[in-house]
C-alpha cells in the first residue's frame, strides 16, 4: 500500500464569510394545536388524569404545545378500545387492511411539508433532515407494509400467519414520526391493534398523525396513542391485555422492560443503544469516508442509536483522516433547525445536553484530545458544537458509553484483525461501517463484525425492505423487511 | 513513443487515493439542497457573471459574431452593478479580432488550441497553434490532453505534452481540458487532474470538458477535481484554478457549483482568477435572474434570448 505523503499541517484553507448564505427559514405552517388530548378509540379524549405537560421546542426553548399526561385509567381505556377493535380488525381481509395503510401513506405524503416543520419545531432536528429523511421514509414504511398486508401467506410459505393481539409500543425521541411508522405499519399489516406511547419530549407529530388516522377512516380503537412519561410506559408494559411489547430506546429501560416481562407470555422486541464502529482502512476513498463519518455521527445531532460514534482508522491514514475531518467540520452549519441550510440542529432536551456535556468533560479529563470548530451557537436553545476526540483508548468512557450526541471518538488500529477485535469490544452490537476499496475485505468484515447492520462505503442507509436490529445489549427483534413483519405475527 | 506502462495508472491512483462514485454523488446532492436567497443570491449571481468565460466555438463563427460576443462580455447588461465576464473564449483564428475590441479592458481572451476538441494532431502542429494564438494576443490557452494516450497507460506522454504546451504558452495562462466524459471514471478524472497539476504553474487551470461531447461538467466531476486541487494545494502549496465547462446553462446550476467551491476550497477560490465557468447560455440566465431580483419580475422572454448564438 502507498504511504500517503503527510500534508503540510501549517497549510490551511480559508472557510470565511466572503459569501455567506442568508437565513433561509422554512416558513410553511406546522399547524400545531395549543393542546393535545389522548387519542383513544378514534377520538381525541381528555386525560382522566386531568393533567397536561408542556412540550418545549429545543431550538428556542419556547413552549410548543401542551401534551396530555395519561395515567393508569387512561391506559386501561386505551387497552379496552384496542381489545374491542381487535376482534373485527384481525378478521378484516389483508387487502382491506392494506387499503388503510396505503391511505395513511398517501395522506402523510400530502402533508409532508407540514409534518416536517412540526417535527423540526418539536424535536430540534434540521428541517433538511425531517424534510428529506424522516417524513419520506415514514411514508415509505406505510407503503411497504401496505404491500405486505394481503401477502402474509408468502411471508411464511406453507404456514399461516395470525396476528398477536393488542401490541404495546414505546418509542424514543430521536425519530418521533419515523419510529411511529416503523412500529405501527407492520403491526397493522399483520392485523394487530396498537397502543403507542411517544416519547415525553416529542409527542407532537404522533398527535398530528392521529388526524391522518381519522382522515383515513381507520376503524376506532385500531390505533390508540397515549402520551406521558415513564409511568405511562410502565402502565402499558404491565397491562395484562398486551400480547407484545415493542420498545425502542435506551438499554437501561430495555433491561427493565425485559425483567418486568419475565415469566409472562408477552412477546418482546427491543431496539436499544449502540456504540458503532466505523472502520476506515488505508485504501478507502478518504474524502467519501470523511463524508460518511460525518453523516454517521452528526446526522440528527448524533441522536441515532446506530450512530458511528467510534471511528476506527488505520494508523497509516489516521493523520490525513483527522485533518480532513477537522476541515469538514469547519463548514458544517450549526444553528436554527428551521433554516434550510442548517446541517446540525438542536439537542433534543436540556437533560440530553447535560449528559453530552458531562461525557465530553470526562473525555477531556481522561486525557483524550478534543477538537471543536469555532462556530457561533444560538443564545437560546440547546446546542452543542460538533466534537471530535483523538487519542482515545478503549477504556475511556467516551469510547464505551453511548453519548447520543454529536461527539466522535477516534481510535486507531494496525491490522484488520485488530479492527474487528476493537469493533466488537463493546456490549453493544447494532451497526458498523467499513470503508475500503477492496470488495473481498467488506464481505469478510461483515461476517466478523458482531452488528445487526454493516454498511460498506456508506453509512446510515435505511430502507423499509431491509431489516434493522441488534445483537447483544443492542436488543433483539428486527424492524423492516420480512423479518420485521414476522415479529408482529404468530405462525399457526 | 512506446512509453505505455500498464501499471502507471494503477500506481498513480493508489498513490493519490481512489474515489467512490456513490459517495461523491451523495456529497454533491447535498449542494443542491442548499437554499440561497436574497442578498446572498444576488452576490452569487454577480460573482458567477464575473467568472464566465463567454464562449463561442462553432465552425460558423465569424469576426462579426466574435465582435458581438466581446461587447456582451464587456457589458452583459445596462445595470452598471453587473460586472463584465472574466473572458471570452474563441478559436485561435479569431483571437486577433477579439483583441481589437478587448484591448485595455478587464476581459481576457481565451483561445482553445492544440487541435481542439480531439487533440488528434501531431504535437508540433498543436504547439504551433498555441504559439500562434499567443502571438495574436491570447491571454489564456485552453488545451486538450491526449485522452487516447491516457487510457492506453501512456501517462508520461500525456504529462510531457502538457509540459510542452505550458512552455509554448510563455506567460500565458494555461487551462488543461481533461475531457471528463472520455475518461469516464472518477478515479481516472482524479488521476488526470494530478497528472496535469504536477506540471502546471500556480494560477493555471484544470478544466472539465470541451463541451463537444454528450456529457460535460457535472457537480460530480467538478467535485472530484476540486478535491484534487485541494489535496494538491495542501501537499505542495500550489494553487491551481478550476473551470467547469459545458452543460451549466442555468443560474441555479451555477450557484450549486459555487456552493461546491465555497464548501470544498473556501474563500480563496471564490474569484475569477481561481474559478471560471465555460459557458455561453449561462450568462443570459444569470442576467435574467439578477433583473428579477432587482425588479421582482421576469423580463419578457425576448429581452434576453435563450439561444446561445444570439448575443
Amino acid at each position: 500500500m502507498p504511504a500517503k505523503r503527510p500534508n503540510n499541517p501549517a497549510r490551511e484553507l480559508l472557510f470565511g464569510d466572503l459569501w455567506e448564505y442568508d437565513p433561509a427559514p422554512e416558513t410553511a405552517p406546522a399547524h400545531i394545536a395549543p393542546r393535545y388530548d389522548l387519542f383513544i378509540n378514534g377520538q381525541f379524549t381528555a386525560p382522566k388524569s386531568k393533567k397536561w405537560f408542556d412540550s418545549i421546542s429545543p431550538g428556542n426553548e419556547q413552549k410548543v404545545s401542551e401534551i396530555a399526561l395519561a395515567n393508569e385509567a387512561d391506559v386501561n381505556a386505551a387497552f379496552a378500545a384496542a381489545t374491542a377493535a381487535f376482534s373485527k380488525w384481525s378478521k378484516t381481509s389483508g387487502a382491506e387492511r392494506g387499503k388503510y395503510l396505503y391511505r395513511i401513506a398517501r395522506l402523510l405524503q400530502d402533508r409532508a411539508r407540514e409534518f416536517a416543520v412540526a417535527e423540526t419545531i418539536d424535536g430540534g432536528k434540521p428541517i433538511r433532515e425531517s424534510r428529506d429523511f424522516d417524513v419520506p421514509v415514514a411514508a415509505a414504511h406505510f407503503f411497504y407494509h401496505a404491500g405486505w398486508a394481503d401477502k402474509l401467506a408468502y411471508a411464511a410459505p406453507g404456514r399461516t400467519l395470525a396476528p398477536l393481539g393488542v401490541v404495546g409500543q414505546i418509542i424514543p425521541w430521536n425519530f418521533p414520526l419515523l419510529m411511529l411508522a416503523w412500529k405501527i405499519a407492520p403491526a397493522l399489516a399483520c392485523g394487530n391493534t396498537v397502543i403507542l406511547k411517544p416519547a415525553e419530549t416529542t409527542s407532537v407529530t404522533a398527535m398530528k398523525f392521529c388526524s391522518i388516522l381519522q382522515d383515513a377512516g381507520l376503524p376506532p380503537g385500531v390505533v390508540n396513542i397515549v402520551t406521558g412519561a415513564g409511568d405511562t410506559g410502565t402502565n402499558i408494559i404491565h397491562h395484562p391485555a398486551a400480547a407484545k411489547i415493542a420498545f425502542t430506546g435506551s438499554t437501561a429501560i430495555g433491561k427493565f422492560i425485559q425483567r418486568t416481562l419475565a415469566g409472562t407470555d408477552k412477546r418482546l422486541t427491543l431496539e436499544l443503544g449502540g456504540k458503532a464502529a466505523n472502520i476506515v482502512f488505508e485504501d478507502a476513498p478518504i474524502d467519501q469516508a470523511v463524508e460518511g463519518i460525518v453523516n454517521g455521527i452528526f446526522f440528527n445531532q448524533g441522536h441515532v442509536c446506530c450512530a458511528g460514534s467510534r471511528l476506527l482508522v488505520q494508523e497509516s491514514v489516521a493523520d490525513e483522516v483527522l485533518r480532513k475531518l477537522k476541515m469538514r467540520l469547519r463548514h458544517l452549519r450549526v444553528g436554527d433547525p428551521l433554516d434550510k441550510n442548517t446541517d446540525i440542529g438542536a439537542i433534543n432536551s436540556r437533560k440530553q445536553l447535560e449528559k453530552i456535556q458531562e461525557l465530553v468533560k470526562s473525555g477531556v479529563q481522561e486525557g483524550a484530545e478534543i477538537h471543536q470548530p469555532a462556530c457561533k451557537l444560538p443564545k437560546r436553545g440547546f446546542y452543542f458544537a460538533p466534537t471530535l476526540f483523538s487519542n482515545v483508548s478503549l477504556s475511556h468512557r467516551i469510547a464505551r458509553e453511548e453519548i447520543f450526541g454529536p461527539v466522535l471518538s477516534i481510535l486507531t488500529f494496525r491490522t484488520p484483525e485488530e479492527a474487528v477485535e476493537k469493533a466488537n469490544n463493546t456490549p453493544y452490537g447494532l451497526s458498523a461501517g467499513v470503508w475500503t476499496d477492496k470488495g473481498s475485505r467488506i464481505l469478510k468484515m461483515s461476517t466478523e463484525l458482531k452488528a445487526g447492520v454493516v454498511w460498506a462505503n456508506t453509512y446510515n442507509k435505511f430502507d423499509p425492505a431491509s431489516p434493522f436490529g441488534g445483537y447483544k445489549e443492542s436488543g433483539f427483534g428486527r424492524e423492516g423487511g420480512k423479518q420485521g413483519l414476522l415479529d408482529y405475527a404468530q405462525i399457526v | 513513443m512506446a512509453r505505455s506502462n500498464p501499471i502507471a495508472l494503477r500506481s498513480l491512483i493508489s498513490e493519490i487515493g481512489p474515489v467512490d462514485q456513490v459517495g461523491i454523488e451523495e456529497r454533491v446532492a447535498k449542494y443542491t439542497t442548499r437554499s440561497i436567497k436574497k442578498a446572498s443570491k444576488v452576490q452569487a449571481l454577480k460573482l458567477a457573471v464575473s467568472m464566465v468565460d463567454l464562449t463561442t466555438l462553432e465552425g460558423k463563427d465569424t469576426p462579426g459574431k466574435v465582435a458581438s460576443l466581446c461587447l456582451k462580455a464587456l457589458h452583459p447588461h445596462d445595470d452598471p452593478s453587473i460586472p463584465s465576464t472574466a473572458a471570452v473564449c474563441v478559436y485561435p483564428r479569431l483571437v486577433k479580432h477579439a483583441k481589437k475590441l478587448l484591448r485595455g479592458s478587464s476581459v481576457k481572451i481565451a483561445s482553445v488550441a492544440t487541435a481542439f476538441p480531439s487533440g488528434q494532431a501531431p504535437l508540433a502542429t498543436r504547439l504551433a497553434e498555441v504559439r500562434a494564438a499567443v502571438s495574436d494576443g491570447a491571454d489564456e490557452i485552453d488545451m486538450v490532453i491526449s485522452r487516447g494516450a491516457f487510457l492506453a497507460g501512456e501517462l508520461a506522454l500525456v504529462q510531457d505534452e502538457i509540459a510542452a504546451v505550458r512552455d509554448a504558452c510563455g506567460k500565458t495562462t494555461l487551462k488543461v481540458i481533461l475531457e471528463t466524459s472520455e475518461l469516464e471514471t472518477y478515479d481516472n478524472i482524479r488521476a488526470a487532474s494530478f497528472l496535469a497539476m504536477r506540471v502546471l504553474r500556480p494560477g493555471d487551470f484544470i478544466k472539465t470538458s470541451t463541451g463537444k461531447t454528450s456529457s460535460n461538467a457535472t457537480l460530480g466531476n467538478n467535485q472530484v477535481m476540486l478535491e484534487a486541487i485541494r489535496d494538491f494545494y495542501l501537499e505542495t502549496g500550489t494553487e491551481i484554478a478550476m473551470k467547469p465547462a459545458g452543460g451549466i446553462r442555468t443560474a441555479k446550476q451555477a450557484i450549486q457549483f459555487l456552493i461546491a467551491v465555497k464548501e470544498t476550497l473556501g474563500d480563496a477560490w471564490l474569484n475569477n482568477a481561481r474559478y471560471r465557468f465555460g459557458a455561453s447560455a449561462l450568462l443570459n440566465d444569470l442576467v435574467r435572474q439578477l433583473a428579477k431580483e432587482k425588479t421582482g419580475a421576469y423580463q419578457a422572454p425576448y429581452t434576453l434570448s435563450e439561444a446561445s448564438g444570439s448575443y
